[in-house]
């Protein structure tokens, strides 16, 4: 069977004693940046990006990917202990997480987070192994006019996820498209609104841009107020959930893994819908005597379970057919571009090693984590209690130092600067930066495509809709908008995300 | 307090200023992008592109603005001008000395502006911090890592 002959491909990289240690090492990064608040994966994914241009694509892919899922397991870990979530996909597990812990069944609630989050990760796992292939199958029918269709449905699907106004999402989007447009036009050569600065005129780096925005506006925004914690660590004891526990769960990790899983591979599909879906579905299965909102195990299994699935299936647009579906996605992008490898379904048959090896190391990273996150627990927590006053001083500097060895420029400190005050004013203006970003890397790859398409046809715009599969991906393009638009729909949206 | 029916008046701050950014973006990228050729009807130019965006963001904030004088929102809130200004000028300070002076007076001038962006921070955070994040700079990004750093003013 193919699919084994893959696997075993997949994981003669994967468990190579040097890939193996660059999976250990994103693991256990991402476990520590997911229960500290305040910094996520994608300002450390962005500060790594130029440290990895020095290692073999297989590797430097293993690593970042595994800080994307590994955030995902320590995300959960603050959530449940302080009830502040490490990661923004974290946020349901601290509603009923930190309830368990209040009621000195911390142990349990993070038992139950690893457990359900391992289960999540291998099928997973087996579900990007078995889907990827037919789908960079399809990818590899399309041509310049369906690539852009599907790069539209990809930034519209983005919108859908968005919280907040529609209308906002799509102008960050125009934004995050213009800005891609700074450097050289490959084409004609021309200058575009670099302003005569020699360091603009290869366009302004991702890093740069998501740093700034994700990384620095975050730091400004933690420092607004002052943080109240209470770490409840002298709970936790019993680190093996009763088999009750597991009686009431094994249901909401099954359920949880298949919303997740679903929800990832939508383009667009981020690890928090995931989370939050499968919380309402469970509350709603509960019924109103349920513990919910008092410590239901249920909502803890559940949506971790689904954010880890998600987490894993949302490699899949990205790796078949070349669109990031989220800004995590964005810099594995980036982290190939910089390899020299373009990103689509030509990634599954030119560099075999490269894709199958990612994917063994996804299941051999969560294997680790779990042991990372069970024994290690101890160590997490006593993390937990180092001052945010300590830690951002650092976070900065390990920004600014990844900022300036990308082009080794002073310069580009400078602009994740300006990008810091750029992300602080959108935050401060209720604009979502994540679409901005998706858009930014989308943007230079759409113009091209657009430009092919329509030179190709002499100036018929009429292609994007003459060619089937084109048509169906702007037909679907076009019912996500509908969708939102619906004023009740819109309403459940807005409730599933301030609930 | 009543306002009279009429008049125009923002009730919906955020929105209102973040239509404004856009709409301001929107039309000095049409104004810059004047200068590149927008190509011919069958071959499609530089500027062409960067025009159509343009003209979007400039809509999509007007449109923005315009509705923020009909629907109420939120205030823009607190800002907190105090970490904002000291966390950038952190980064500037790294930024103007790294060259001339080196990685370690750079991040020692990065800790002590960026602590004083907290108000929790103490005199004796900046001295350890300065002292242990210098050494981990090194350790890891210098000798570890090899990037090519200046260390020392002169070096």
């Amino acid at each position: 069977m193919d699919l084994l002959a893959n696997l075993s491909l997949g994981f003669a990289v994967a468990l190579t004693l040097k890939n193996l240690a660059y999976c250990f090492l994103g693991v256990t990064l991402g476990t520590l940046i997911g229960v500290l608040p305040g910094i996520g994966p994608v300002a450390t994914i962005a500060m790594l990006l130029p440290i990895t241009f020095n290692l073999p694509p297989e590797s430097a892919l293993i690593m970042l990917a595994g800080i994307y899922y590994g955030a995902q397991y320590g995300g959960s870990t603050s959530a449940i202990l302080v009830n502040m979530p490490g990661e923004a996909s974290s946020v349901v597990t601290a509603m009923e997480g930190y309830q368990m812990a209040r009621q000195g069944r911390a142990g349990a609630a993070l038992a139950i987070a690893a457990i359900g989050s391992f289960f999540a990760g291998c099928v997973g796992t087996l579900l990007i192994a078995s889907f990827a292939p037919p789908l960079a199958a399809l990818a590899f029918k399309f041509g310049p006019p369906e690539r852009f269709s599907l790069y539209v449905l990809g930034l519209v699907a983005a919108v859908v996820l968005a919280h907040g106004s529609l209308i906002k999402a799509l102008a960050m989007i125009s934004l995050g498209l213009l800005l891609g447009i700074i450097g050289t036009d490959v084409t004609s050569g021309t200058q575009r609104y670099t302003f005569g600065i020699p360091n603009l005129s290869d366009g302004i780096g991702f890093a740069i841009v998501a740093m700034g925005m994700f990384g620095i506006a975050e730091i400004i925004r933690s420092l607004e107020g002052v943080a109240k914690r209470e770490v409840f660590t002298s709970n936790v004891t019993g680190l093996w959930p009763t088999r009750e526990d597991l009686r009431a769960s094994w249901k909401a990790i099954l359920r949880g893994t298949g919303l997740g899983s679903l929800l990832g591979i939508l383009p667009g599909g981020t690890a928090i819908l995931g989370s939050f879906a499968s919380y309402m579905l469970e509350k709603r299965l509960a019924g109103p005597s349920s513990k919910f909102g008092k410590g239901a195990i249920q909502g803890v299994a559940g949506p971790e379970a689904a954010n880890n699935a998600a987490a894993q299936t949302s490699f899949i647009p990205m790796m078949t057919l070349g669109i990031p579906s989220n800004p995590v996605m964005a810099l594995m992008v980036g982290a190939m571009i910089i390899q020299g490898i373009q990103p689509g379904p030509q990634v599954m048959t030119q560099r075999p090693e490269l894709f199958w090896g990612m994917i063994a190391s996804m299941w051999v990273g969560n294997v680790m984590l779990v042991l990372l996150n069970l024994p290690l627990i101890g160590i997490w927590v006593r993390l937990l209690k180092v001052p945010y006053r300590l830690l951002y001083p650092a976070i900065l500097l390990f920004c600014c130092i990844g900022v300036y060895s990308l082009n080794n420029s002073v310069m580009d400190v400078m602009f994740a600067a300006l990008f810091g005050l750029i992300g602080y004013v959108f935050i401060k203006l209720d604009c979502e930066p994540a679409p901005l970003l998706l858009a930014f890397v989308l943007g230079p790859m759409m113009e091209e495509e657009l430009r092919r398409s329509v030179n190709t046809t002499r100036g018929d715009w009429m292609v994007f809709l003459n060619r089937p599969l084109s048509l169906s991906l702007l037909l679907v393009a076009a019912v996500l908008l509908l969708i939102i638009v619906a004023p009740n729909i819109r309403k459940k949206r807005e409730e599933a995300f301030h609930e | 307090m009543r306002e009279p029916p009429l008049a125009l008046q923002i009730r919906h701050p955020k929105d209102f200023y973040a239509g404004l950014i856009f709409m301001v973006v929107g039309v000095a990228a049409l104004l810059i992008g004047r200068d590149y050729s927008l190509g011919t009807t069958t071959r499609m130019g530089p500027g062409y592109f960067p025009a159509l965006l343009g003209a979007l963001l400039t809509v999509l904030g007007l449109i923005i603005s315009l509705r923020s004088l009909l629907l109420d929102g939120p205030a823009v809130g607190h800002i907190g001008f105090r970490p904002l200004v000291l966390i950038l000028a952190s980064m500037l300070a790294f930024a103007v000395l790294l060259e001339p002076a080196g990685l370690v007076i750079a991040t020692a001038a990065l800790i002590a502006i960026g602590c004083l962006g907290s108000v929790e921070s103490r005199a004796r955070d900046v001295i350890i911090l300065s002292i242990a994040l210098i050494a981990v700079a090194l350790g890891l990004f210098v000798y570890g890592l090899g990037l090519p750093m200046k260390i020392w003013p002169g070096s």
